[in-house]
């Protein structure tokens, strides 16, 4: 039996409607029908998109849904795209054995999202390194400083508009 | 510039500490010790500094007296116990931390920024150099990753080549553990014993990919090379021989007084705190949370090895030694399974039947017109990948690791990200080490077992 979920939906399908029909048993898409915004089954991992504004009630409901451990926050760079920040949060359910990813956009004029280390403290260095690599601020994070670059570093190396080889 | 500027400053490079945290006192820059500074002025910063930024996030510091009294450390970022170059800033009320603030950053390298400028295969000798402790390891996620975007179907024989690997990568990384963690704590004989049998492995890993650290050896889509019709017998002769060895290490620590005292009820970690702080790995499992992705979450064929995963309930730093050697034997006993289901496969296909995306072997190369075209296109301009996003994870020695690659259909990532265990596990060790003695930061340091590589990038 597929780990993920029984029976297995086809390989991939994209839009908030198919998923949550294929899915609709699925603990997730349960806890967070009603935030979210778009949906994607690809590669058996689901993708939730959420909006910006909602990021803390989300996190607050897939905490409720059984997946209570944050594994990771990163972002993506979608340059010259807008909203131009993917920020990508992995969360595991240790009791269903399963990963959902949680993103949410964010415009690249003032890159800004809410954080969750309310909800999970471990969000604190992983929100600490995207905020120093990416530039996208996170609301009410605890000490949001540089953790990998030195404090007085020009720039956020891991946006797109960085070159490779840093600033001359 | 006059304070006010520096205060109205939006940009991430001030250095933010708490106006409340100390009294002001006034310096040649005009800005006061306790409000916003550029972080030039911080570079070697006072003890003032470093108290108002390591007791930032307790504000009712500076009203109680007794906490007045307190010194702040800075331990490392040369210092033999951080295992690499990790400093702690540690607030110390005598010989009691008050509060522990780790500062990461040295060995930042931007390997993630690396990968997006690379192909796909040419990041896999990157991935190497994150986790130096566990080279395959890091191999296997970012292969998995990427396999997984390319759909792309591994032969048995190549899974179970790569689980035999991983289990030996997981017990030398256990042996530079409990060598450094033993050694940290005065026992010296320990560590030599360890890096005796960690040479073997070396060894066995130099026979099979060329490298004894950087091995690069498990790739998209298999593995580089055929493993010497040899090795299997050389790995057999060390798993036979391993247990008398773990044997040997517990008998010059198990009833050892001193060992004892520093590490029971030491550096306590919680179920619940170990979940919410990110902790995996070891450290979570001799914390009582039962959860190890090989079993639960089955890759690369771990579903067809039997096995137990040691947990624990006791949450200390032996608890997590004992967890740890168990997880040797574990992996010992797996590692016999691998080779038995290796030997059954023996001249079977060992690599994914996928010309495009593995390079062909040399012979091939040099007598067949496909394979050197194939090879040529590879070489120079990699394999497009369908565009999506992939997240691997794989149990490491240190605890979680995934690998996220998102890919926008061309031959080089969009973008790789490392989920590293080590990154997490150090969020944690302010809980651990807090109320304790100085001493005890060590064995903690010690026994969650970070890699700076990892944590770094």
């Amino acid at each position: 039996m597929d780990p993920i979920t029984s029976p297995a939906p086809p390989s991939a399908l994209f839009g908030k409607q198919a998923v949550c029909e294929a899915l609709a048993d699925h603990a997730a898409i349960r806890g967070l029908n009603d935030l979210i915004t778009d949906a994607k089954w690809d590669r058996k991992e689901l993708t939730l998109t959420v909006a910006p504004e909602t990021i803390i009630t989300a996190a607050q409901a897939a905490k409720a849904a059984g997946f209570n451990f944050l594994e990771d926050v990163t972002a993506v760079d979608w340059y010259p795209t807008e909203p131009r920040f993917q920020i990508s949060y992995s969360i595991l359910s240790i009791g269903l054995k399963q990963r959902i990813r949680i993103i949410s956009r964010v415009s690249g004029d003032d890159p800004r999202i809410d954080s969750i280390t309310s909800v999970w403290p471990s969000a604190n260095f992983y929100e600490r390194e995207v905020f120093d690599l990416f530039g996208v601020h996170f609301a009410g994070h605890p000490r949001l400083t540089r953790i990998m670059m030195p404090d007085n570093w020009n720039g956020h190396p891991l946006r797109k508009d960085y070159p490779v080889e840093g600033y001359r | 510039m006059s304070r006010n500027s520096l205060l109205e400053d939006p940009r991430p490079t001030t250095f933010v500490a708490e106006p409340a945290s100390v009294s002001p006192v006034a310096d040649t820059t005009g800005a006061t010790l306790a409000g916003f500074r550029s972080a030039e002025d911080l570079i070697t910063p006072s003890v003032e500094d470093v108290v108002a930024a390591t007791t930032s996030h307790h504000p009712p510091h500076g009203s109680d007296p007794v906490t007045d009294q307190t010194m702040v450390l800075n331990m490392g970022p040369q210092h033999p116990s951080t295992h690499g170059v990790l400093r702690l800033v540690l607030e110390v009320d005598g010989e009691t931390v008050v509060s522990l603030a780790p500062d990461i950053g040295y060995l930042h390298t931007g390997i993630e920024k690396t990968c997006e400028a690379k192909f796909y295969n040419q990041v896999t000798p990157l991935t190497d150099r994150i986790d130096y402790i566990s080279p395959m390891t890091n191999n296997l996620a970012y292969a998995l990753a990427v396999e997984k975007l390319l759909d792309l179907e591994i032969p048995e024989r190549a899974q179970y080549l790569r689980v035999l690997l991983n289990e030996l990568t997981r017990i030398q990384s256990h042996l530079v553990w409990l060598g450094t963690h033993a050694m940290d704590i005065g026992a010296l004989t320990v560590f030599l014993y360890c890096f005796r049998e960690r040479e073997d492995l070396l060894r066995i890993f130099e026979a099979i990919s060329g490298q004894r650290m950087m091995s690069s050896y498990i790739r998209i889509g298999g593995v580089s090379l055929e493993p010497p019709a040899d090795i299997y017998d050389k790995i057999r002769t060390f798993l036979n021989a391993f247990p008398t060895h773990i044997e040997e290490y517990e008998g010059l620590l198990n009833a050892n007084p001193i060992w004892m005292g520093r590490l029971k009820g030491v550096g306590y970690l919680s179920a619940d705190d170990a979940i919410a702080l990110g902790v995996t790995g070891p450290p979570m499992r001799a914390s009582g949370v039962d959860f190890d992705v090989r079993r639960d979450m089955p890759y690369s064929g771990y579903d067809k090895f039997k096995f137990n995963v040691p947990i624990s309930n006791d949450g200390d730093v032996w608890a997590r030694y004992l967890v740890r050697m168990q997880e040797m034997r574990e992996s010992t006993s797996i590692c016999h399974q691998a080779l038995d289901l290796l030997a059954g496969l023996h001249h079977t296909r060992l690599n994914a039947d996928a010309p495009k995306i593995m390079l062909p072997n040399r012979e091939q190369m040099k007598t067949q017109m496909e394979s050197l075209i194939h090879h040529f296109k590879i070489v120079t301009e990699g394999f497009h990948v369908p565009a999506g996003e992939a997240t691997s994870s794989v149990e490491a020695a240190h605890g979680l690791m995934n690998y996220y690659v998102v890919s926008d259909g061309t031959s080089k990532p969009y973008r790789v990200h490392m989920r590293n265990p080590s990154f997490a596990t150090l969020q944690a060790l302010e809980t651990m080490c807090k109320g304790r003695l100085i001493a005890d930061v060590v064995a903690v340091v010690g026994s969650i077992d970070i890699v700076l590589g990892a944590i770094d990038r």
